[in-house]
This record gives C-alpha cells, sequence and structure tokens, in this order.
C-alpha cells in the first residue's frame, strides 16, 4: 500500500481485537468477581487497610494491583486501580488505601465500607513492576507515602521465602504518625534477616528521632543505595515529584535506568483518585 | 449488572461531558503521570526520528529537520488506562501523515521505539488519517520530560500508553509484535470506548 495525507486504508485487514501474547502465558479475560470485606485495619488516621475475601482468587505476585468497581443505586460507576498489599502466601488480598478528602472513591473505601460489605474487583494487573523472592540481586525498596503498599508485599513475600535476598527499604513519610505499617516494619527489620529500614520525615520529628528529617536527596541516596557493582532490583513508588526525584538520583549514583522501576501516582503536585 | 455498593453515591459530574468520557474513566484536571522507570533526557544534538521496517528507504530525521516539517496544532482528550481522563489538551506536532508522505510498505503494523526502551504496538491504520502525531509542544510550552518531551506519539483514540513518550522512531512490521505493556498485561489493541484495557478485555 501507499500511505500519504490522503491514503485511504480500508484496504488493510486486520483484527484489532486478536490478542497474541508473545513469550508470556496468555490468559482470558479478567472477570470482575464480587469480594467481601472481611477485616479492616486503620494504619495511620488516614490510611486504612481492607482484607478482602475473593472467590476464586488466581493469586498474584508482589507489585501487582486491582481494579476495583463502585456502582449506585442509579447504576454510576465508579473505577479505580489500587496495589495489593498482601504476599501472595496470604489467602485474602489486602489493599491498603489512603483517603484523599477531594476523592471519588477513596472516602468510600475508607469511611463507608464496613467488614461484611462487597464490592466488584478483577485483577491481578500488571507483569512489569513486580518482585519474586528467588531474584538474587539485592532488593531496593523507595517509598513515598502509600507508595509503600506495593514494597509491602514485596517485603511480606521476602519475609515467608526460605531464601531471603539482602534488601533496604528508604520509606519517606510526613510525620511519624503517617508512617503506615510502622509496626510491622520494625518487626520486619528485627528479624535481622539481612533487611534493613531508613526512615526519613518530611515535615514533623518526635524526640530522640534518629531517622532521616528530609526529602530525600543526594546525599540520602549514597547512603542508603546499594553499591551499583552489586547491580541492584529497584523498586520506587510514590507521587509523581517523589518517583521523579528518587529515580533520577538512582540514575546519578550510577544505576543503569532499566534496573529502576517505577510506579506513580497523581500529577505533578497533586493527587486523583 | 445488579451489584450495588451499599452507601456509594460518587461524585456525579457535569452531564454534559458524560457523552465524552468512556467506560470506568474519570475526569481529571490536573496531568497524571505514567511511566515504567526514570525519565530519559535525550541530548537533541544526536536526537533522531526514524521510520524503519519494512520500507525500502529508511527514513530519519533530525531535532532540526523535524521542527521544520510542516506542523499542526490538535487539540483532543486523551485517556489513560489508569483510569483518567483529560479533555481538550492541546499539542502541536507532525502528523503521521506527513510523516509517512511517499512511504510504501507491505507492513500493516507498527512499533513505536523510545528512549528508555519503551516499545508499544499499533496496527498501522491508527496512525493515518489524521490519527496520530508526533508532538512536542502541550499548552504551547516545549515538552516537559516527564509528559514525554522532547517529543511523544499522540494517538488521542486509543488508551494513553499507546502514545509513546520519549519516541524516536516507528517500525513498520508485517506481524503484530506486542510493545511493553502489551506483553505485561495489558491489551494489544486499547480502545478506551469499549474498554480495551487487559489481556482478553
Amino acid at each position: 500500500m501507499i500511505l500519504g495525507a490522503s491514503s485511504v486504508t480500508g484496504e488493510i485487514s486486520l483484527n484489532p481485537h486478536e490478542v497474541r501474547a508473545f513469550g508470556v502465558t496468555s490468559r482470558g479475560p479478567l472477570l470482575w468477581t464480587q469480594a467481601e470485606l472481611v477485616e479492616l485495619v486503620h494504619e495511620t488516621p488516614r490510611v486504612a487497610s481492607l482484607l478482602f475475601n475473593v472467590p476464586d482468587w488466581p493469586g498474584h505476585l508482589p507489585g501487582q494491583h486491582v481494579d476495583i468497581r463502585l456502582t449506585a443505586e442509579d447504576g454510576y460507576q465508579a473505577e479505580r486501580s489500587y496495589s495489593i498489599a498482601s504476599p501472595p502466601e496470604e489467602r485474602s488480598v489486602a489493599l491498603t488505601v489512603e483517603r484523599l478528602d477531594d476523592g471519588e472513591v477513596s472516602p468510600y473505601l475508607v469511611g463507608e465500607l464496613r467488614v461484611g460489605d462487597k464490592l466488584e474487583l478483577r485483577g491481578p494487573i500488571g507483569g512489569h513492576f513486580v518482585w519474586r523472592a528467588g531474584d538474587d540481586r539485592p532488593l531496593l525498596l523507595v517509598a513515598g507515602g502509600s507508595g509503600v503498599v506495593p514494597l509491602m508485599a514485596m517485603l511480606r513475600h521476602r519475609a515467608a521465602a526460605s531464601h531471603k535476598t539482602s534488601a533496604r527499604l528508604l520509606f519517606s513519610s510526613r510525620t511519624f504518625a503517617d508512617i503506615i505499617y510502622r509496626e510491622e516494619l520494625d518487626r520486619l527489620a528485627a528479624a535481622s534477616d539481612g533487611l534493613t529500614i531508613f526512615h526519613t520525615l518530611t515535615r514533623d520529628t518526635p524526640q530522640g528521632w534518629t531517622g532521616f528529617t528530609r526529602r530525600i536527596d543526594a546525599a540520602m541516596i549514597q547512603q542508603v543505595a546499594w553499591p551499583k557493582e552489586q547491580t541492584p532490583a529497584v523498586f520506587v513508588c510514590g507521587p509523581t515529584p517523589f518517583v521523579e526525584a528518587a529515580a533520577d538520583l538512582l540514575v546519578g549514583v550510577g544505576y543503569d535506568p532499566l534496573w529502576v522501576k517505577t510506579e506513580r501516582f497523581g500529577a505533578t503536585g497533586a493527587s486523583g483518585g | 449488572m445488579g451489584f450495588i455498593s451499599r452507601g456509594f453515591r460518587g461524585k456525579r459530574r457535569d452531564t454534559a461531558d458524560s457523552g465524552r468520557l468512556p467506560p470506568g474513566q474519570y475526569l481529571v484536571n490536573d496531568y497524571p503521570v505514567l511511566s515504567a522507570g526514570p525519565t530519559p533526557r535525550p541530548n537533541l544534538d544526536t536526537w533522531t526520528f526514524s521510520i524503519e521496517g519494512e520500507i525500502d528507504t529508511p527514513k530519519k530525521w533530525t531535532w532540526q529537520e523535524f521542527l521544520a516539517l510542516p506542523a499542526e496544532t490538535v487539540t483532543k482528550d486523551i485517556h489513560c488506562v489508569t483510569k483518567w481522563s483529560k479533555f481538550d489538551t492541546t499539542w502541536k506536532g507532525v502528523s503521521f501523515d506527513t510523516l509517512f508522505e511517499g512511504v510504501e510498505t507491505a507492513a500493516e503494523y507498527t512499533t513505536q521505539f523510545s528512549d528508555g526502551d519503551y516499545t508499544t504496538n499499533l496496527p498501522l491504520e491508527d496512525l493515518v488519517d489524521g490519527k496520530a502525531w508526533i508532538v512536542y509542544e502541550y499548552n504551547g510550552e516545549p515538552l516537559h520530560p516527564e509528559h514525554g518531551g522532547p517529543a511523544r506519539m499522540l494517538v488521542p483514540h486509543l488508551y494513553f500508553w499507546k502514545s509513546a513518550k520519549w519516541i524516536r522512531g516507528v517500525r513498520l512490521d508485517k506481524e503484530q509484535q506486542p510493545g511493553f505493556w502489551e506483553t505485561n498485561g495489558y491489551n494489544n489493541y486499547g480502545d478506551p470506548w469499549r474498554e480495551q484495557r487487559y489481556w482478553g478485555d
């Protein structure tokens, strides 16, 4: 065929719906299923973990997400994506959700939804931002706020694995009270099994605080990041400006950009959801 | 249908706009960012855009040559697979009809390739007849690196991951070759109006 400004392309015959996945296991459509809330855990004043019983859950990898769908009585629907917080080893599927005051879905999930309620869910989704405990490279996790959620699935998966690769988490929160999973992270670090956790607080710090007290910067990354010679596996998740800054700093210490997997939420300085 | 979320009302949007919003999407006024890795910052002195693959004489433009091509300013609604949509985004760039002028090919598919090793695949017919552009300005400003600058694809009738950021070229393919997200669980075609988000949708 000849292409040009006025070309007619009706001669092309193709089936754009044909799904041919090369080199990966293909599977059928992800169907919506009704998931029942079985437990609600308040993590911080704004953040809650929701544990769902999902019938016929096919299992997932740490880092994957699900879509949820809410339907009002008049048929109005809203869909959002949320990272999975639970490891594959657990039966229930946990989501950890930050309530955004101007949000449409998060105030419903953190505030209205009660144990015994159901919502529609489908997943797991995503094959890039995932980590398996069999990966021998040292693991570097960098989280801003609720960006810790998919990284927590990785740490919980690692804790359940028989062979534990060395791991570091750098976790930036606004205040001490805003540290999501704080006690569980303390317990994971106390296991002394090769996991080191570094916290930084960007607003208020309590008396006796020994962690960092500033936004992530080059000196902090230098101190926390594995030497590039160790070719680490790196996952960065958080608000867009945080992820941009962290990823640039990691490239700045000589990391190959392809080692650094990122997941961002929200706009440049604002948030959706 | 039939399932109701107890106690859910939702935030009603301007109903005049509801016909412009594909199923499962919500409207945003800001501009979220989605990418799989660090933001590349290519050197414009060595930047090129090429058309290669199933083509007798591959084509290549430098940054200066690319800016000299006839440009269009277009205003489009965009739809991201992560559920946000943004209306009336204004871009300046070069139509694929201009880039493909005089190109003869047996290909029916294409792969866009970008800095950062990103690829995405599209049927050739989705690039032509005023459906796709390579853009380098957003709202009258040079395109910010986070949003794909210096230049990105704009294919607004498909989910926005099909509009590859940091674009460096298009390969014309006889066979369809799934790109980066397409091998990671996302739909091969990605029509927002048929909610083709994932494999099997």
